[in-house]
């Protein structure tokens, strides 16, 4: 792809990857994980891969590296970087490539870096093993590429240890790490996932800047479309292993030849129309202050919203805003200091303990790990009959049938029954904690980032689900989300959320409208957008804006 | 330093101070309910009741058992664990020189056995499931399998009576020179090295096989660092804790749980003199060696407790 004329950094050649898997009550077996993919980079250029979780798209940037994660191997083809095959080298050979000519940036910046060591003694560790020029001499690069980053006090930052310096500025440090040792190419994997949106922005830019300054080449990988789209010169979409589309980033964005890739482009097609609000609110939470046993410091100030029969009040805010904080006030898990909380016209005690059974039906959850939110050691019929059994005593056949009920509302059916949740996949996962909150018949179920570990399409089916079930139903969600773009797809009501209080709430239309709010403003311009340049306007864009005041 | 640190160790200290305090009840009491009676112990067959009752009066048994505590935790306070019933010495004379062996002993083995340990476990990791790994999991298993005494009659038949290398009593006195002193201890130090080495070897190895599968350490591979600095300088940091634990507790066994080694090997420690007065009833002294122990057995967890909190950069350096 590209001009021909330009030299050629990286030529991944027939690529194929395999890994051993020990799925329960299986033999262990090798299953591909890449399968015969291809792909060559020119010097300097900046290539896109994306896919879902389990496309092999980290795989294939590891390989760049000869890296296999866990129990993954390269089983074939060529790696071809500056003229040779760098699988033909031996791990000896992988160790002179890794950290000089070919560096990483991970998505989770906070696990990467060592909590035992300065910054500066990681960011300098590579070009040091590597390099000929004195630590000195290292330190320096540093310095100035943490103040091309962005980062504040780039002379002493790199004094610190990674707990004290915060998740948006890790991702910069590990950026600056990753091109201190002036490498060829950079595999950036999932750089700004992690972050708030407001956060992401400013990476994203110091990232793009940063390459464009040095003139690295980089693979940039990402499971969001609108985000890759912003740094990319070209994009591969990867599916189950394979290559799907490959071109130039305009025309993938824009006019996709593949099926799955317009799928990709056209997420988030559910058009919701709010309902107006009832006289009869199901929950109102009146004046909640709230702050954790032994801290001083409030949590949540003078929180006041309502959840309407049969509507969804999406609670919106970035990580620290106490969205999540609201959501323990509401089950009764963290008494509020001051306010109160009323269920369909009755006040529920603050604890947890003090509720009648009764009350503790109506309000069920959905939490964002599946995984964890269910036994490991239980099957589907044990997690769905439990409520069944606790709330309405349901045994036997009879419960088998309320069961098989409930897998066939959550679009599953019967034949899960028996399955451990480890045979399910994530979707799958979310939907069985689905059916065990429907189990119970509430009225009100609160739903806390759902959809946030899933993939873009996986989520998007999850979520018209829990529409029709609103329908048939009629149960309140209250959801809570970072994630905008599920918002406008699903909310009735909206309550943006920062440090604590609600700063802005209403009908979606409202909210949803200007005139905004600073921070409202803020949250909304940086939810990445599906279009090239999209990045550089924002940013000139506050800037314009900031020179003005 | 910081005063969460400075906090947290003084809490750690005044948590073994109170310890200390109920395991010396725990000593008094556990003394008392031993069955028999000293007076009786010391006069033996020929003990006429009137005797009987006048030793008693001299030796304040008949004192209710509070004020016998408060008596005896006073002298231990101020340095003074009172008198050998059995032979009237001062007991903090007599133990004094038997702890100083017993601690001299205790170091030379943890000399080698820690840094050993250390060694084999970041070997066993860097060959991890390797032979390597196996030949040493499978010599430091196999000999903190057999119980010591074993071990020490395997070295004494096999290094003393046939080699003949080091000596199989080891007798040690005042005046001996340094070179002499250490070929006397040369067996019970390998005896007690061999024991506890399996022990601190696996938990390194496990400790920093825990720490290997986080993500910095896949930071570190993708620097192209090599193993061995990927497994000292990014694992073993982040593994200290741990280490540090079950090499405390080990050294603590080197000090107390020495009996049966100094027993076999005759060597003039604080097990010797303890296993001696306790067929003797010699409460004084049985009461001070308990003290002692667990003085040592505290203090060696306190300083594991305080160095993994000095170990956590989260504690050292607060935001």
């Amino acid at each position: 792809m590209g001009d021909p004329s330009e030299e050629i950094l990286l030529d991944i050649r027939n690529l194929r990857i395999e890994a051993t898997v020990y799925p329960p009550g299986e033999d262990p077996h090798d299953i591909t994980i890449v399968d015969d993919v291809s792909l060559t980079l020119g010097r300097g250029r900046v290539l896109g891969l994306i896919g879902e979780s389990g496309a092999g798209k980290s795989t294939i940037g590891l390989s760049s590296m000869g890296y296999g994660r866990g129990g993954v191997r390269i089983t074939g083809g060529e790696v071809w970087l500056n003229g040779r095959d760098i699988l033909k080298g031996g791990l000896d050979g992988l160790r002179g490539v890794r950290g000089r000519e070919v560096c990483y940036v991970a998505q989770s910046a906070a696990a990467a870096f060592n909590p035992a060591h300065r910054l500066m003694d990681q960011v300098t560790e590579a070009a040091m093993k590597h390099g000929s020029a004195d630590r000195q001499t290292v330190v320096d690069r540093a310095i100035d590429l943490f103040g091309q980053l962005g980062l504040p006090e780039p002379e002493t930052i790199g004094q610190r240890y990674p707990h004290q310096v915060s998740g948006g500025q890790l991702q910069r440090v590990m950026t600056a790490m990753a091109l201190a040792s002036g490498p060829d190419l950079i595999v950036f994997d999932e750089p700004t996932t992690a972050l708030d949106v407001t956060t992401q922005i400013d990476v994203l830019a110091a990232i793009k800047n940063a390459i464009r300054r040095t003139g690295v080449a980089a693979l940039y990988i990402s499971h969001d479309l609108a985000v890759v789209a912003q740094v990319s010169d070209e994009m591969m979409v990867l599916r189950h292993g394979k290559l799907v589309e490959h071109g130039e980033t305009r025309q993938v964005i824009e006019s996709p030849v593949d099926e799955y890739t317009q799928a990709l482009v056209s997420v988030r097609s559910i058009k919701h129309v709010e309902k107006p609000p009832t006289t009869q609110p199901v929950l109102t939470i009146r004046g909640v202050t709230a702050a954790y046993p032994g801290t001083s410091v409030d949590v949540l100030r003078d929180v006041n919203v309502e959840v309407h029969p049969g509507q969804t009040l999406a609670v919106v805010g970035e990580s620290g805003s106490g969205k999540s904080t609201l959501a323990r006030v509401i089950t009764g898990l963290l008494p509020p200091r001051e306010g109160s909380v009323e269920f369909a016209g009755r006040t529920l005690a603050p604890e947890m303990e003090k509720r009648s059974r009764d009350d503790l039906r109506e309000l069920q959850m959905i939490y964002q790990m599946a995984d964890v939110a269910m036994n490991p050691r239980q099957t589907v019929r044990t997690i769905v009959g439990r409520p069944l059994e606790f709330y309405f005593g349901l045994r036997g056949a009879e419960r088998d049938r309320r069961i098989a009920e409930l897998l066939d509302e959550i679009e599953m059916g019967e034949g899960f029954i028996d399955r451990y949740p480890a045979e399910l996949s994530g979707g799958q996962k979310q939907r069985v904690c689905i059916a065990r909150a429907l189990a119970a018949k509430p009225n009100l179920i609160i739903c806390d980032e759902v959809t946030s570990a899933l993939d873009p399409l996986v989520a998007d089916g999850i979520l018209k689900l829990l529409l029709k079930l609103q329908a048939e139903e009629k149960v309140a969600f209250l959801f809570i989300t970072h994630d905008l773009a599920t918002v406008r797809a699903i909310a009735d009501s909206i309550a943006v959320m920062f440090q604590g209080e609600v700063v802005r709430y209403g009908p979606k239309s409202e909210v949803l409208s200007p005139p905004f709010d600073d921070y409202t403003d803020l949250l909304l311009s940086s939810v990445p957008e599906m279009k090239l340049g999209w990045l550089e306007d924002v940013i000139e864009h506050r800037r314009m804006e900031s020179a003005g005041n | 330093m910081s005063p969460a640190i400075v906090k947290l160790i003084a809490q750690r200290l005044a948590l073994g101070i109170l310890l200390l305090l109920a395991v010396s009840v725990l000593i008094f009491v556990g003394t008392q309910l031993l069955p028999g009676d000293v007076a009786q112990a010391i006069l033996g067959q020929s003990a006429t009741p009137e005797a009987l009752a006048n030793l008693r009066e001299e030796l304040g048994l008949n004192d209710p058992a509070y004020v016998r505590y408060f008596d005896w935790l006073g002298g231990v306070l101020t340095g003074d664990l009172g008198t050998a019933l059995s032979n009237g010495q001062d007991i903090s004379e007599a133990l004094g020189k038997r702890l100083s062996n017993t601690l001299f002993l205790a170091m030379w083995a943890a000399i080698i056995s820690v840094p050993l340990a250390i060694l084999l476990g970041l070997v066993a990791v860097q060959h991890r499931n390797g032979f390597i790994d196996k030949l040493i999991s499978a010599t430091t298993l196999t000999s903190i399998s057999l119980p010591e005494f074993f071990i020490g009659y395997l070295l004494v038949y096999f290094v003393a009576v046939e080699l003949q290398w080091f000596p199989s009593v080891s007798t040690v006195y005042d005046g001996m020179s340094f070179g002499d002193r250490m070929s006397a201890i040369a067996l019970p130090c390998a005896t007690l090295t061999l024991v506890v080495l399996a022990h601190m070897m696996r938990m390194t190895r496990a400790a920093i096989l825990n720490v290997m599968q986080s993500a910095y350490i896949e930071t570190a591979e993708l620097k192209g660092l090599s193993p061995f600095r990927i497994i000292l300088r990014h694992a073993f940091p982040n593994a200290i804790a741990p280490i540090v634990n079950v090499v405390m507790l080990n050294l603590a066994f080197l000090v107390v749980g020495v009996v049966v080694v100094e027993v076999i090997f005759v060597y003039p420690g604080m097990g010797q003199y303890l296993v001696d007065h306790v067929s003797k009833r010699d409460i004084p002294v049985v009461q001070a060696c308990g003290m002692i122990f667990a003085a040592v057995y505290i203090s060696l967890n306190i300083v594991a407790d305080i160095v993994a909190i000095v170990a956590n950069p989260r504690l050292r350096h607060p935001k």
